[in-house]
């Protein structure tokens, strides 16, 4: 082996032992690496207990409801499975919107309510005019109506 | 065990060699002639990619027009990762071939790299608040993006605090060659894990997300980024090459202005 061949080797191998080494610490600290809990996961109790923590999910379409003060929202997260009511006090973002995409930190209490300190809004990576995003919304209401 | 292939000049072969290229001595001038078609091309793509971006392409269905950031965002995002890849590369190479040249490369790329990780770390803050409602958030995207800032820093930290170039080029390399682990880990965040962050609009495996004219924009956009970075970086290898160099034939040759026509007499 000549020592140029050898060097090639060494340092291949070093690259496969830190990417073997990564690989084990990202899979071990899995569970911390998640920015937020589905409601699924809240429901099997897999969220933290007792300390702040953030869910994510959709707002479910007609769930939103404003309090007589102008500033306290109440609106249901759902991941099609789950579903956690979520109270919040404050100015939602811009986005933030019946069946499109959200994240709260917050608590949450005995009665299974989830007081949130921050709602932020989740978009996709879908970009599109608003004339295509009519027409897809109008396409999928032919197709609910013709199933019905 | 001796070294077959080094670094003395070889005897010019007939036809075209990639190796021929491989001394700072031929790739001076090869570097200096390809340094005006990438500004140029770097000048041309900026300005029609931002004319598709801000006058051609539509708005967005959910965002408005906020969404336009993304022609400066994703390129800089996707360069940061590239660059890096390209300087883990060079140093990956430097250490098996005992190449100078490839060093250089490397340090020339790392500035660059540091600033599209910066512009795409900025761009997003500022595209976070008005969509998300937070200019930052510890998601693993945004976690692992900032890392990667970190290692452009650290990388060239470490390379200014050791006088010595050939140390400081192996040191260097070490974390190069160490933080390209992290890029696999900025690209597959969004899948791999719940983030803030949105998945990919374009990758190779599926059909894009995008409009077709917001798409146009942005690979505009990407390639005089590409441009952009290719001629930065040759301006950078230019000027280190002198420096490193300065006590070899060509260089005086060159700096004294003594006929230097790109070959070397040897």
């Amino acid at each position: 082996m000549k020592p140029r061949q050898k060097r090639m080797a060494l340092i291949g191998a070093g690259i496969a032992l830190l990417v073997g080494a990564v690989a084990l610490v990202l899979n071990t600290f899995n569970d911390n690496m998640v920015f937020f809990y589905s409601p699924t996961q809240v429901a099997a109790k897999e969220a933290p207990q007792g300390r702040t923590f953030r869910i994510g999910g959709m707002v479910q379409e007609g769930s939103l409801q404003r309090g007589d003060d102008g500033t306290s929202v109440k609106f249901v997260v759902t991941d099609t499975a789950h579903t956690l009511t979520v109270a919040y006090k404050g100015a939602l973002p811009d986005l933030f919107k019946e069946g499109k995409g959200v994240v709260a930190q917050g608590k949450l209490d005995e009665a299974g309510l989830f007081t949130a300190s921050e709602v932020l809004a989740k978009h996709d990576e879908n970009y599109m005019p608003p004339e295509a995003a009519h027409a897809l919304e109008q396409a999928k209401k032919a197709q609910s109506t013709v199933v019905q | 065990m001796s070294e077959t292939q080094s670094s003395v000049a070889r005897a010019p072969s007939p036809g075209f060699s990639f190796f021929h290229y491989a001394s700072p001595q031929t790739f001076f001038p090869l570097a200096g002639k390809l340094l005006w078609p990438c500004w140029i091309a770097a000048a041309l793509l900026t300005l029609a990619g931002l004319y598709i971006g801000f006058f051609v392409a539509p708005t967005d269905a959910t965002q408005g027009d906020s969404y336009r950031i993304i022609f400066i965002h994703v390129p800089a995002a996707w360069m940061s990762m590239v660059v890096y890849l390209a300087m883990a590369f060079w140093c990956a190479v430097g250490l098996v071939f005992n190449t100078r040249l490839s060093f250089m490369m490397a340090t020339a790329l790392a500035p660059t790299g540091a600033i599209w990780a910066f512009v795409a770390l900025w761009t997003g803050a500022l595209w976070g608040k008005p969509t998300w409602g937070t200019y930052w958030v510890w998601d693993a995207r945004l976690t692992s993006e900032l890392i990667l800032f970190f290692l452009y820093c650290g990388y060239m930290a470490l390379q200014a605090a050791i006088d010595d170039p050939r140390r400081a080029d192996r040191a260097g390399a070490l974390i190069a060659i160490v933080g390209a682990v992290n890029v696999p880990i900025i690209y597959f965040s969004v899948k791999w894990w719940n983030t803030l962050h949105q998945g990919a609009s374009v990758s190779l495996t599926a059909a894009p997300t995008m409009a077709t004219t917001m798409l146009t924009g942005m690979l505009m956009m990407a390639l005089a980024a590409w441009a952009y970075t290719i001629g930065a970086a040759l301006v950078r290898v230019r000027a280190i090459m002198i420096e490193r160099e300065r006590s070899a034939d060509w260089v005086r040759k060159l700096v004294t202005g003594a006929d230097f026509n790109g070959d070397s007499k040897a």
